[in-house]
C-alpha cells in the first residue's frame, strides 16, 4: 500500500503544485472566500469522518496527546513569560512532555489498523509493552535531569 | 582467515542447529583472535599503560574506584593546572572509567581480586571482541548473506586502523567508543527496519551510553539524522522511521544531557541542531502523511507541501538569527578544522600541534585498511543496486567517514567500522559467486530445442558465446578455482600484514622504548618512568612541576605531583603561559615560574639517543602558541635564522641560544664529548663547543640516557641579589674570566 500512495502522490505533484501556485497568485476576493468556505467544508467532513471512523482506543490516545500538547505550550509560555531560572526543569518538563507525545504518536501508529503492512511484526500487546518502557526510560531520565 | 572457507561450508552443511553452532564458535574464534593480536605490547612489554591520555583515565578510574562514584562526579581536582584546578568531575567522559569500575567491582563481587591497573590495560581488548560481534550483528541487517557477516567481524576484529586505538593498554575512550558506535549503528538500523519503539528506546540507551564515553558521539548525532533525511527526501518516508527516529531523539537526547560535560549542548550548539531539525521535520511530515490520508483534496495537499517548505524555512532562519545572535554556541574550532583543513593552523595553533589532528597522508590508508580500500567501494557499490532504507545508511556512512577520515587522521578510526562492512559484502559475493558448485547442465538442451532461439542463432552469427551456450554463467572449475585461490591468498596477506603492522607500528607504549643491540636482542629504554619515580620519590608532595602539556597526564598519573598543564588542553592561556616560559630568556622566565611556585621543570632531549619526539622538535609550537597571546614578546621569526633554516648548533639564533628550553635541553651536554665534538642525533648537528649557561635554575636530575632532564628553580638569592650575579660571583671565585660574564650582562641589558 505505502509504495502505491506514494507514486500516485509523486505523479499528481507537478499538475496540483501549477494549479494552486495559480490560484494562490490571482488574490480575488471571491476565490478566497470560495476557498474559505471550501475549507470549512473539508474541515467539517475530516471532523465528521474523524469522529465516525476512530476507534474509542485511538480517541483516548488522541485526547492524551491533545492534552501533552497543552501542557508542553503551557510551560514554553511560562519559560517566555517568567524565565527560564531552573533551566533543567524546564527541560526536563518540556521534554517529558514532548517524548511522551512522540512515543504515544508512536503507539498511535502502531496501532492503526491503516499501518498493518508497516507494522507486520509488533502486535498491539507488542507495541503498548514498548510504550511503557520506552516511557519508563523517558521518565526516569526526566526525574534525574529535574535535579 | 579460517572464517570465509568455513563460511562456504556453511551452505552445504544442513539443519539450522549445525549452522548456528557453527556461526557461533566462529564468532568466538575471531573474538579471540581479536583480543590475542592485540596483546603484544604486554608480552613485549609489560602489563602497562600507553601514551598520554590513557594516564589520565588510569588515574581517574583509580581516584573513582577509591573514593566512590559520587566523589568522583564532584572531583574537583586541584593536582593540575595549578594554580587554576580542573573540575575533573564535570569536564571528563566517565563512561570509560564507570565500565572499568564496574567490572572491577563485579570480579570483586566474584571474589577475583584483579588490581585495576590490568583491567584498565585488557578493557580495549576486550572490548574489541564485543566490536567483532556487533560489527557482525551490524552486516547481517544489511545482507542476507550469511558469510558477510563473519567475514566482516573477522576484518574488524584485526584491521590495523582499529587496532592503532585498541592494543591492550591503550585505555582511552575510544577502546570502549568504537563498540557503542557500531553497536549503536546496530540498534538504529533494526529500529529503522521494524519501527519498533523497543528497538528505537534501546538505540538512545546505547547512544546515551555512547555520549557519555566519548566526544566522537557527535558523528551519531548528525549521521542518524542524516540517514532520516535523506529518506525523507527519497520520498521513502514511512511511519516505522516516525517511530524510531523520534523515539530515539526524544530519549536519547535526554540520556545525552545527563552527562554533565554535555549538559545543555543538546540544545545549545550547532553540532546538534541538525538532529533537532530533522526531529521537526519528521513530526511535520508525520503530521502531513496523517492528514494527508484523511483528506481527498489534491489542492489542500499542495497547500500543506507549501506549508511544510515555509516551515522549514523559517526554522533554518531562525536558526541561523540565533546562531548569529549567540543563543545557539556557534561551531567549536574543532568543527571548523573538519572543513577547512587549514582553520586550525592560522587560528587555533593548539589544535593544529597535535599530529593526530593533521590531515591523513594517502598512504596511512593502505596501511590502516589494507586490502579493504579497494574492496570498499565495490561493497558501496552493491549498496547502490538494491537501495534499501538500511543500505542508504551505509553509503551515507562511507560518504561522510570516507571525508572526515581525509581531514583528520584520528578519524580513520571512524571510517573502519563501514569500510569492514561494506568490504566483507563484497567479498562474500565473490565467495558465493564462485564457491557455488551446481551446475545448471540440463536445462541448456531443451533451451536449445525453442523455436524462438533456433530462429535467433539463424539470424546472428555463429561466433557470438551467448548463441552458442545460451547459458551464460561461470561453470568451470578452473576459472572458480582461479577466484577463489586468488581470493584466499588475498585474505592470508590481510593477515599477514594486520598481524605486521600491529607487532610493528601499533604495539609501542611509547613510555617505555625498545630498540635493538647489535646481536638483535631486544634493549629497553625506560628513562620515563626513571625520571618519574625520581619525582615521586625525591620531591615534597605538592613540588609543582612544569613541563609542555604532553607530559602533564603522565607526571600526574606516574609522578604524582602537580603539573601547570597537561594534555586536557583547556586553557589556551595557561598553556601560551608555559610556552613563554620556555621560549624566553632566563630573565623573563623566572618571575613566570615564581609566579606559578614552579619547584621543577622537566624537558625531553632525545639528541642523545636519537629520539625524535623531544621538546627541541615541538619547541616551535610552544613558540606559536604563545606568540598567540603574546605576539609582541615572542616572535616565531626569531627562531629561525636569516636564511629561514631551524637550526640548534653554531649557526642558531640568539633567542633560540638563549631561550630556557635550549639552555635546558643543551645544559652540560657537551661534557659527554671530547671537546668540540658534541653531536645531536636528532637534528644531525654539531652542538656549540660551548655549551649553555643557567643561573636561575639548577640540574636536579638527568636519566640514563638523557631522555628526560629536570631542573629545580633556585629559590631568591639571601643576599638579595638576581641570580645572575650569583652566578658571576661564584664563578669569579673560581678565577674564570670577566668576559663570560660581561657577554651575559650584555644579554640582559638589551
Amino acid at each position: 500500500m505505502p509504495p502505491k500512495s506514494r507514486t500516485t502522490g509523486q505523479s499528481a505533484t507537478p499538475s496540483s503544485a501549477t494549479t494552486s501556485s495559480s490560484t494562490m497568485s490571482t488574490p480575488s476576493k471571491s476565490s478566497k472566500n470560495a476557498g474559505q468556505a471550501d475549507a470549512q467544508q473539508i474541515v467539517q467532513g475530516v471532523w465528521s469522518n474523524y469522529v465516525k471512523k476512530t476507534p474509542q482506543r485511538t480517541k483516548l490516545l488522541d485526547t492524551f496527546m491533545l492534552f501533552l500538547v497543552a501542557v508542553g505550550a503551557l510551560q514554553f509560555l511560562y519559560c517566555l513569560i517568567v524565565g527560564n531560572f531552573p533551566f533543567n526543569a524546564f527541560l526536563a518538563g518540556f521534554s517529558a512532555t514532548v517524548g511522551q507525545f512522540v512515543l504515544t504518536a508512536s503507539l498511535r501508529i502502531q496501532t492503526n489498523p491503516e499501518n498493518k503492512g508497516e507494522f507486520g511484526s509488533i502486535s498491539h500487546e507488542r507495541a503498548f509493552a514498548d510504550f511503557v518502557f520506552g516511557s519508563l526510560i523517558l521518565h526516569f531520565f526526566c526525574i534525574n535531569f529535574i535535579n | 582467515m579460517a572464517s570465509n572457507e568455513e563460511g562456504s561450508l556453511l551452505k552445504q552443511m544442513s539443519g539450522r542447529n549445525t549452522r548456528t553452532m557453527l556461526r557461533v564458535t566462529i564468532l568466538a574464534l575471531i573474538a579471540g583472535a581479536a583480543v590475542a593480536s592485540r596483546l603484544f605490547s604486554v608480552i613485549r612489554f609489560e602489563s602497562i599503560i600507553h601514551e598520554f591520555d590513557p594516564w589520565f583515565n588510569f588515574r581517574a578510574t583509580k581516584y573513582l574506584v577509591q573514593n566512590g562514584f559520587y566523589s568522583f562526579w564532584d572531583w574537583f581536582d586541584d593536582r593540575t593546572w595549578h594554580p587554576l584546578g580542573r573540575v575533573t568531575g564535570g569536564t571528563l567522559y566517565p563512561g570509560l572509567m564507570v565500565t572499568s569500575g564496574v567490572i572491577y567491582h563485579i570480579l570483586r563481587f566474584l571474589t577475583l581480586p584483579v588490581d585495576i591497573r590490568n583491567i584498565c590495560v585488557l578493557l580495549a581488548p576486550g572490548c574489541s571482541g564485543l566490536t567483532a560481534l556487533a560489527t557482525y550483528l551490524l552486516t547481517n541487517e544489511m545482507v542476507t548473506s550469511p558469510s558477510a557477516g563473519l567475514l566482516a567481524a573477522a576484518f574488524m576484529g584485526i584491521t590495523p586502523g582499529y587496532i592503532s586505538r585498541s592494543v591492550a593498554g591503550s585505555y582511552d575512550n575510544e577502546a570502549i567508543a568504537i563498540f557503542l558506535l557500531v553497536f549503536t549503528f546496530f540498534l538504529w538500523i533494526k529500529a529503522v527496519k521494524n519501527g519498533s519503539m523497543f528497538w528505537g528506546a534501546l538505540t538512545a540507551l546505547f547512544y546515551g551510553y555512547m555520549v557519555s564515553a566519548w566526544g566522537g558521539y557527535v558523528f551519531i548525532t548528525n549521521l542518524l539524522p542524516l540517514h532520516a533525511f535523506v529518506l525523507i527526501c527519497m520520498g521513502r518516508y514511512s511511519p516505522r522511521l516516525y517511530v524510531s527516529y523520534t523515539s530515539w531523539y526524544a530519549l536519547g537526547t535526554l540520556a545525552s544531557m545527563q552527562i554533565p560535560f554535555v549538559g545543555f549542548l543538546p540544545i545549545r550548539s550547532s553540532e546538534h541542531m541538525s538532529a533537532l531539525g530533522v526531529f521537526g521535520l519528521l513530526q511535520l511530515v508525520g503530521g502531513v502523511d496523517y492528514i494527508r490520508a484523511q483528506l481527498p483534496s489534491k489542492q489542500f495537499q499542495t497547500l500543506l507541501r507549501a506549508l511544510v517548505l515555509f516551515v522549514f524555512v523559517i526554522a533554518f532562519g531562525g536558526l541561523v538569527l540565533l546562531t548569529v545572535s549567540g543563543v545557539i554556541a556557534p561551531w567549536t574550532g574543532r568543527f571548523y578544522s573538519l572543513w577547512d583543513t587549514g582553520y586550525a593552523k592560522i587560528h587555533i595553533p593548539i589544535i593544529a600541534s597535535v599530529s593526530e589532528h593533521q590531515p591523513t597522508a594517502w598512504p596511512a590508508f593502505f596501511f590502516d585498511l589494507s586490502m579493504m580500500i579497494w574492496l570498499f567501494p565495490a561493497g558501496v557499490y552493491m549498496c547502490f543496486r538494491k537501495l534499501t532504507d538500511e543500505q542508504v545508511f551505509i553509503v551515507i556512512y562511507a560518504v561522510l567517514a570516507s571525508y572526515f577520515a581525509g581531514v583528520m587522521v584520528r578519524l580513520m578510526l571512524t571510517l573502519t567500522p563501514i569500510v569492514c562492512v561494506a568490504s566483507a559484502m563484497a567479498f562474500s559475493q565473490i565467495l558465493d559467486t564462485y564457491l557455488d558448485a551446481r551446475v545448471p547442465k540440463t536445462e541448456s538442451k531443451d533451451s536449445n530445442s525453442d523455436a524462438a532461439k533456433v530462429a535467433a542463432a539463424a539470424v546472428l552469427p555463429d561466433g557470438l558465446r551467448s548463441t552458442r551456450a545460451p547459458l551464460v554463467g561461470i561453470y568451470s572449475y578452473a576459472s572458480k578455482l582461479t577466484v577463489v585461490g586468488a581470493s584466499i591468498i588475498y585474505l592470508m596477506l590481510f593477515v599477514l600484514h594486520c598481524t605486521w603492522v600491529t607487532s610493528n607500528a601499533y604495539s609501542s607504549p611509547s613510555v617505555v622504548l625498545a630498540s635493538r643491540l647489535p646481536d638483535g636482542s631486544q634493549h629497553i629504554i625506560d628513562d620515563y618512568r626513571e625520571a618519574y619515580y625520581w619525582l615521586r620519590q625525591n620531591t615534597p608532595e605538592n613540588a609543582k612541576i612544569m613541563s609542555w602539556w604532553d607530559y602533564g597526564y603522565q607526571i600526574g598519573g606516574m609522578a604524582d605531583r602537580p603539573t601547570l598543564v597537561d594534555n586536557n588542553t583547556w586553557n589556551n592561556t595557561h598553556i601560551a603561559t608555559v610556552g613563554k616560559a620556555m621560549s624566553s630568556r632566563e630573565e623573563v622566565s623566572y618571575p613566570i615560574m615564581r609566579q606559578h611556585e614552579v619547584d621543577y621543570v622537566l624537558v625531553v632531549f632525545g639528541g642523545l639517543l636519537g629520539y625524535s619526539g623531544d621538546d627541541i622538535n615541538k619547541f616551535l609550537w610552544m613558540v606559536r602558541i604563545a606568540e598567540g597571546i603574546w605576539p609582541d614578546e615572542v616572535k616565531e621569526r626569531n627562531f629561525f635564522t636569516p636564511r629561514g633554516e631551524y637550526r640548534v648548533d653554531d649557526e642558531a639564533t640568539p633567542t633560540m641560544k638563549n631561550s630556557l628550553m635550549y639552555k635546558m635541553s643543551y645544559y652540560n651536554y657537551n661534557t659527554l664529548f671530547p671537546a668540540g665534538q658534541a653531536q645531536d642525533r636528532v637534528r644531525g648537528s654539531r652542538v656549540p663547543a660551548q655549551g649553555p649557561e643557567l643561573s636561575t635554575i639548577e640540574e636536579a636530575f638527568t636519566s640514563e640516557n638523557w631522555i628526560i632532564r629536570i631542573y629545580k628553580v633556585k629559590d631568591l638569592d639571601n643576599f638579595g641579589r638576581d641570580h645572575q650575579n650569583v652566578v658571576s660571583f661564584d664563578k669569579g671565585h673560581k678565577k674564570k674570566k670577566a668576559s663570560k660574564r660581561r657577554g651575559a650582562r650584555v644579554l640582559r641589558v638589551e
